[in-house]
Parts: structure tokens; sequence; C-alpha cells
């Protein structure tokens, strides 16, 4: 049956912004009018009364980890397309650090059944730069392309060698496949826990300095202006990697970025009491360094907000804070927290929209909007909701968030995906 | 009067008052040592374990001594015999402990932060006896107490420690130690042994050796370990001992009756020139001594001896 959306505000940016009514048929939209419009015969569509929410383009996260196949105890490709789905995401790009690593087609094609099993989210799976993510050798980067990976990354590590690198670059390139690096200098991050800084020195826990990500970055953007091949830089932390890329933009080097919410939240302050949940690589950094996130993605220095969403169970959390694993989940929170970055006036709700959903879609090859006999996955947002996170209550397998109890304001009430309804609260 | 805490994690934790009253107690706590039978029956039926996850002769000889003077039951579990090896994990190992109802744990681990964490699941109290590079409470408190026997006071010496300050959770300890009963510390060491930010302890970073000795009351030397050439710290130790170590010359440069301390094990030759450290002003079999009283304070103010027994 159609589904006729009644009243919402329609944030398309560059193309709409107001009350509209919007018509959904297949899986496609059929019609976009001034709110209260459309009149539909009753009992031939269902009807959304939306009249104070917003609908946009849907949201697409740029990184998230399902780990599997391997790692199913921590996330699975069903329960990771849940809990994106709940957080208002239409689709998601899986890092290949799975075990087996995604460096083969057959696990590519995998990851594609399980998704499509799943039915929820659209995934699109990055494969590995390199056979086992070793740094040795390149994979078959057109084997994996036809397979339906959309880019590789050796994510979770990466790439030191540097003409390994630039190979990389170049022979995407030639497949129409993006390079997402993680930027992490191994020698001068090593034994780091946390941020390198003041309250590291405190608390006795080794520094990983802001230098460990941004010699990479700017390495990166040097192979990018080398071999004329975009080069997409994943989770930035540091304001000297975004200083780097500001200029490289400046001078036209074809880079991408994209930040995390915890980037632009939180501070190292967060790790105090050895919080493991406060652990992530890179770390939570200094109140500068979040100045020049939040001012890198006003500015459009950085292009997109992903997740780095990175399930684990209490047995990779509750231990040593050095033993503790990276990261945190981050599917259900980032659009609440992306939304303070509009209550506090860094980003207009426009800007908020590109970063989280437009401009990921341009980085895909798809084309995202709220417009006539484009593909209807959208998503629908109360921003006017209060709620308060409760990790027990996430959809993901993991309870690994610090930000268990914080009372937050808008979340998606609706998540559409192809003109089919794959969350409603 | 009992410390109203259940654990001693780190220094930053203890105020003036508290502090004071570990050194007050530990005062008396030294008297029981030079007795013929060194027995007090105040941890009578109290059980202590030594959790040493990391390799320790001195600190967990020096808390064995003290819990089995004040006639607490020990015993005693380190690294190669622990389930660790096994792959336990420190939640299951602190439940399992838990289980088994002592009194307190001394925990030794080389992760920053594992005693806050044990501290967190275990009724027992929890004394911290070193944890990964960030502190070393009970050695801290002992150079305290040494250098107020020596000085009669702490409140305006100044004290220079000199050395690997990065991996060395005696100079974090000591330095908010010592400031917080008025002292002023200067630091020095190779800038590849200094780590950032260490000015929020609120000492002062001297550019040299010399400059942070100068005028000195107490220089505390710490040990240099070899590994430190793998991480490009150092060149040699034998570059080291000539520009960062501590030698006649350098001594002399500090007041007069400057007190030479060194948590121990010394490497001689490299950080502390033989002569200096047995030399005039060299303190640091006192350190050892000291100690003892120390960790038997901490246990007797802990475990609440004082409500209903007394030393005497």
């Amino acid at each position: 049956m159609p589904m006729l959306i009644r009243g919402a505000r329609v944030i398309d940016p560059g193309h709409l912004d107001r009350p509209s009514d919007v018509l959904i048929d297949g899986d496609r939209i059929e019609s976009v009018q001034a709110a209260h419009t459309i009149s539909i015969a009753p009992g031939t569509a269902e009807v959304v009364e939306a009249d104070g929410l917003w609908l946009t383009p849907g949201l697409i996260d740029l990184h998230v980890h399902l780990r599997e196949p391997g790692q199913e105890y921590k996330e699975t490709i069903l329960t990771g397309s849940q809990a994106a789905a709940a957080g208002g995401f239409t689709a998601v790009c899986t890092m290949p650090n799975t075990d087996p690593v995604n460096d083969d087609p057959a696990i590519t094609a995998l990851i594609l059944e399980k998704a499509a099993a799943a039915g929820l989210v659209r995934v699109f799976p990055v494969a590995a730069i390199s056979k086992g993510l070793k740094g040795e050798r390149l994979c078959e980067f057109g084997e994996l392309k036809q397979a339906g990976a959309i880019g590789v990354s050796d994510d979770g590590r990466p790439v030191m060698n540097s003409l390994l690198m630039r190979r990389a670059l170049e022979y995407a390139a030639g497949f129409g496949l993006k390079v997402i690096s993680h930027c992490e200098d191994l020698h001068l991050a090593e034994g780091g826990a946390m941020n390198e800084g003041a309250l590291g020195t405190r608390m006795g826990l080794a520094g990983i300095p802001n230098a460990a990500e941004s010699v990479m970055v700017m390495r990166d953007i040097a192979l990018a202006a080398l071999t004329g091949a975009p080069v997409h830089i994943a989770h930035v932390s540091a304001r000297e990697s975004v200083m780097a890329i500001r200029r490289a933009k400046e001078d036209g080097i074809p880079v991408t970025a994209e930040t995390a919410p915890h980037y632009f939240t939180l501070t190292e302050a967060a790790v105090e009491g050895y919080n493991t949940h406060a652990k992530m690589n890179p770390p939570l950094r200094s109140d500068e360094d979040r100045e020049a996130i939040r001012q890198g993605l006003a500015d459009g220095t950085l292009d997109f907000i992903a997740t780095d969403h990175a399930p684990h169970s209490i047995l990779e959390k509750e231990v040593e804070f050095d033993r503790a694993a990276n990261g945190i989940i981050g599917l259900e929170t980032a659009l609440p927290l992306s939304l303070r970055l509009v209550a506090e006036g860094v980003l207009t709700v426009e800007k908020l929209v590109t970063c989280m959903a437009v401009a990921p879609a341009r980085f895909l090859g798809l084309t995202a909007g709220v417009r006539p006999g484009l593909t209807a996955d959208l998503t629908l947002i109360d921003p006017q909701k209060a709620f308060v996170v409760r990790a027990e209550q996430s959809k993901s397998k993991s309870r690994n968030t610090p930000f268990d109890g914080w009372s937050l304001k808008g979340r998606a009430v609706m998540t559409i995906v192809g003109g089919g309804v794959v969350f409603r609260e | 009067m009992p410390l109203e805490r259940k654990d001693i994690l780190d220094i930053t934790s203890l105020s003036v008052e508290e502090i004071e009253l570990i050194l007050d107690t530990a005062e008396s706590m030294r008297e029981i040592s030079e007795r013929p039978i060194k027995k007090v029956p105040v941890l009578r039926g109290k059980t202590i374990i030594l959790f040493f996850y990391e390799p320790s002769t001195r600190t967990r000889l020096s808390f064995d001594l003290a819990a089995k003077r004040l006639s607490a039951d020990t015993l005693s579990i380190s690294a190669d015999m622990s389930s660790l090896v096994k792959g336990e994990t420190l939640l299951d190992t602190a439940k399992n402990i838990e289980s088994m109802r002592p009194d307190a744990v001394i925990l030794r681990h080389a992760f920053s932060g594992a005693p806050h964490f044990l501290a967190k699941r275990l009724k027992a109290s929890v004394i911290n006896a070193g944890d990964g590079t960030h502190a070393h409470p009970s050695q801290a408190l002992l150079d305290m107490l040494t250098v107020r026997q020596h000085k009669g006071r702490l409140s305006g010496l100044k004290i220079a420690i000199v050395g690997d300050i990065t991996h060395s959770r005696v100079a974090r300890s000591d330095c908010e130690g010592f400031i917080k009963m008025g002292a002023e510390v200067v630091l020095a060491g190779p800038p590849t042994m200094m780590p950032k930010g260490i000015e929020i302890l609120g000492a002062r970073v001297a550019p040299t050796v010399e400059a942070a000795v100068e005028g000195a009351d107490v220089i505390i030397m710490l040990r240099i370990q070899k590994e430190r050439q793998k991480s490009f710290s150092m060149a040699t130790e034998r570059e080291y001992a000539r520009h960062f170590g501590l030698n006649r010359q350098r001594a002399a440069l500090a007041k007069k009756d400057v007190l030479i301390m060194h948590p121990g094990p010394i490497n001689r030759g490299v950080e502390m020139s033989p002569d200096v450290a047995d030399g005039p002003g060299s303190i640091i079999l006192e350190q050892v001594t000291n100690g003892v009283a120390v960790r038997m304070a901490l246990l007797y103010l802990v475990l609440g001896g004082g409500r209903n027994a007394d030393v005497d």
C-alpha cells in the first residue's frame, strides 16, 4: 500500500525546506506537495501524521563495524542493522576487520547475503586494502568490486608502507573504489592508551600524540596529490589533521574526511576514573581539538559525520584500561548527539542533513533527496523528543557507550528503506 | 583515629590531614620493629592477600613483614602462580578473591588503574603497591617519612627528582605528596623521559640536572632501565651516567646537608655513582626500614585496628 507522510518539514538541502506532504508508492517517492494538500481516498494509502516532525533523506553511516563474520558475540549483521534502523540510518558501510578479514570476494558476498536476509538497511561492504590487513600485498580490488565492495580500507590498522598506500590509491581509482584511510603512525602511537597530555601523564597512561594521526593525514594528502587519486580520511580527531585537510582542499587535492560524534562531543576528560567506555582509537582529545573538529564540520573541511560504531562485549571492556578494546557503539546516539550541534548553533539543519545523508550518498555515487522519482530512503525525525540513553535497551548486541544515562533531545521515529518501514517507534 | 576510607589507591585522593595521620602513626610503628619480640596483636584474625602481578621483592617483603608484625595472616600470590597465566581475567580473579573473605588486598600491577578497578569491585580494602606508571603511594609516604625524620618538616624544602619521569610511578606519587605537604619539587632528566604536561602535578621542570639539584634539600634519583634504548629514550647507559647521573660534583651543588634517596634497586654507575650511593647524606637504607613502618601504619589505619586495640 502507498504511504502518505503528511505535514512533516521536508529538509532536502539545496532543494526544499518547508512543511510538505510526501507520497511514497512502491520503492519510489511518488509526489511531494505543500503540506496538507495531497488528498487520497480513505483506505488507499497508509497515512502518517507528521506535523512538527522532520523528513530527511535517509541517513548514511560511512563507518561501522558489524563484526560478522567471526565475532558474532559482539554484533551480527542483523543486530547491527536493527541498531542502524533505530538510529535513523538507511545505509551503512561495514569495515573489513572481521574474522576472517573481508579481503576475499567470498566474504564480501557473504556479508551482502546476510544483509539481504536481515532485510533492513542497505549494507555496503568495505573490503581490505591488504591481504589479512597485514600491509604486505594488495587485495584483488577488481574481484572485490565485482563482488559488491564499494571501497577499500585496512581500518583498525594503518597502511604504514607509503608505497603500498600509493599503489592502493592508484589501483583503487582505476576500479572506481573509494580508499578509506585509518591514519595512525604505529611507532608514534606505540603503547598508547589515551591522548598524550597532562591528564594521561597524571593517570600514568601512555599517550598517543595528535601527530600520530596528523603525520599520516599529511602523508596521505601528499600521496593523493602525487597520484591524483582521491583519498578519504576516517575518524578525524586532531586539530592538526583538520588544518592539513583544510589546506589540501584549498589546494584542490582530492581529499574527503569524516569525524565521529564522540570527537565533537567528548574530550579526554571522559577517561578519568579509568573509564574504558571512553577508550578509543584515535583517542578522545583535548578541548582545543574538539573545538577544531566542530569548526571543521561547520566550514566543510570535514565532509561527513560517521559513527565508527565499534561493538565490544563486557569481556573486552571490563578489564584493566590498558587491556581494554578500543571503540564504542554509536548508531543509536549519532543523530541526537549531532542535533546538539544544531541546538548550539555550530551547524544549520541543512548542513547537518548534508553531513549525515546527502554528502555520504554522493560519496557512494547515490542520489539522496526527497523528490519525486528518487528511491524512498527516508528518515522521519522528532526534533523535540527528549529521552535518556539506556545502554541496556540498545538494539546492538553490545553496551559499550560512554553516553549511558545522558539526556538527549531529538531522534528518529521512523526509518524507511526502499519504501518499506524498517523502524517505527 | 582510623582513616575514614576503604582503600589507599594514590596520593591524589589523600588529604594533607590523612597524610599527616599516616606519617604520625608510622612514627609509632617504627619502634615495634626495634623490639626483641617484633609483633603486636592489633590485626589478629585479619586476612591480607598480597597480590603481585608484577615481580617485586622489596615492596612485597615490606608489606608482608608489616602485616606479620601486626599479627595478620598473609598469603602471597604472584603472577607466575596465579590463574592469570591460565587466562583468567582480573574481574574473575577479583570475584574469587572476594569469596575467600579477605580483609585487605595489596595489589602490584603492571597496568595503571588496576587497583582502582579492583577497589570498585571488592568489599575488602585495596592498597596499591604500585600500578603501571601511575602511582606508588606507600613509597611516597615512606619517602616523606624519611625526609621528615631528618629535616623535622617537609614544607619549604626543595626536592629534586632526577631520571626517567615518564615511566616512574614513584616520581608521580612523590611529586604529589611532597607538594601537598608544602615542599617545592623540581624535576630533571633527558627530554625524552619527561612526560607532556607533567606540570599538572605542581612540579617545575628544570633545564638541566645541575639546575635541579642546585640548593636542593633532597635529591631523589630514579632507576634507569636499559630497555629504554628500544624506545629511543636514551642512547647508552654510559652517556646517561655522564650527563644525567648523580656524581659527587653534581651532588656538591646541593645544600651541604642534602639527603640522597633512591627507591631501589640501584643501577650503580648509571644513575648514581657508588661514592654518592654509599656516601654521606645517603639515606637509601633508612627508606627501606621506614617502608615497613609506613606499611604497618597503612594496614593498621585502613583495617580499623585503632578502633578496638592499642599499638602498645
